[in-house]
């Protein structure tokens, strides 16, 4: 039995099936593809689950969760379940799918997933200060020609090119 | 009949996410190395499959509008405001060289088995929480200089559509052909030919 994983794609091939798949979300409601709408509402929820007082009392959580509303109800919830799923068919078909720690290869794995969380935070918090991610702003801004998507590619790029530079000595 | 449907319940969040997070993977984007190979300038595929996606959607919906067939009004637009809109692309890009996903591509990476990609999310939702912390502190910076609503490009630059989607096409197309011939990041990605 063949159990060599088959081939990426070529980025323009994924790229064209990504476009496509954007197109269609347009055109089936009038938004694009997201993700931290999706870690937004699960915080917030989960914040109502541990503090229910202090996250009614903060002004950026507690309107989510207020009168009982549930901010996981909502359109992104099921798109994030579908990339879950879409993404384990995807790694699976390829035989693709490991267990294992990615990261910086000269880390040993603590250092590895301690740069994982503290790359999650920053980049969770960087999320809610521009209200959109790569996928929300960057990506399906951009395909409307938005500035603002525009304005959020610059500063990703710059910020991360910079941060990729200055660790680049952690990968072999 | 004219799009957007406005079908915004679980069968089409599901479908549009498949796609979403197949074409991800088939991308190579499951892989924390392969990403953050990209802000190394070592592998081109994040520019070269972005660039590409934001063209076929950007084209897809400029040629249904021109056939009657999508209303730009019900076509959501965000709002530049500039310094959180440039700030939060600062954070998000430095998150991404740091811990290697963003919040999209972290869901991806944990699919396909990686364990950062898990603790990579974990961190999202304690970066959320440190934000809710500080977020009557950050109101003013959040709320300044807000842009025109909903403002493209087109309508910064007073151009046709087209202008814009033309020198978004030159600009990929001229990264495309240099990056051509730069092998791909030496990650230990499963597939990757060398």
């Amino acid at each position: 039995m063949n159990t060599d994983p088959k081939p990426l794609w070529k980025p323009h091939a994924a790229g064209a099936l990504l476009g496509l798949g954007l197109l269609l979300t347009f055109v089936l409601t009038g938004h694009g593809l997201g993700g931290s709408g999706f870690t937004t509402a699960l915080s917030a929820t989960g914040a109502d689950l541990v503090a229910p007082g202090m996250t009614a009392g903060n002004a950026y959580l507690g309107p989510m969760v207020a009168d009982g509303s549930n901010p996981l109800d909502a359109w992104i919830t099921w798109q994030v379940i579908g990339v879950a799923i879409g993404a384990l068919l995807g790694a699976v078909s390829a035989r693709r799918f490991r267990f294992n720690v990615d990261g910086p290869t000269r880390l040993k794995n603590p250092g590895r997933l301690a740069m994982a969380l503290l790359g999650g935070i920053i980049a969770g918090f960087g999320a809610r200060v521009s209200l959109g991610c790569t996928s929300g702003l960057g990506l399906s801004g951009a395909a409307t020609l938005a500035t603002a998507g525009f304005l959020f590619l610059g500063g990703f790029f710059v910020s991360g090119a910079i941060f990729g530079l200055l660790t680049r000595r952690l990968w072999a | 009949m004219t799009f957007p449907l406005g079908f915004n319940g679980a069968l089409s969040g599901l479908l549009c996410g498949l796609i979403f997070g197949f074409a991800l993977e088939r991308a190579g984007f499951a892989s924390a190395c392969k990403l953050t190979a990209q802000l190394r300038f070592r592998d081109w595929a994040v520019f070269n499959v972005m660039f590409t996606a934001i063209l076929v959607a950007a084209f897809g919906m400029y040629i249904l509008e021109l056939a009657g067939l999508l209303s730009k009004d019900a076509v959501y637009v965000p709002t530049t405001y500039l310094w959180a809109t440039l700030l939060g692309g600062v954070g998000v890009g430095a998150g991404m060289a740091i811990g290697g996903y963003c919040p999209g591509t972290s869901v991806v990476g944990f699919m396909s088995g990686k364990l950062d990609g898990l603790v990579f999310f974990v961190g999202i939702i304690i970066g959320t929480w440190v934000f809710a912390g500080a977020y009557d502190w950050l109101l003013p910076m959040l709320e300044a200089a807000p842009g025109p609503e909903a403002q493209t490009l087109s309508q910064l630059l007073h151009v046709p559509d087209m202008v814009v989607l033309l020198a978004l096409t030159a600009v990929a197309a001229v990264v495309g052909w240099f990056t051509a011939r730069t092998p791909a990041a030496s990650c230990p990605v499963p597939g990757e030919s060398s």
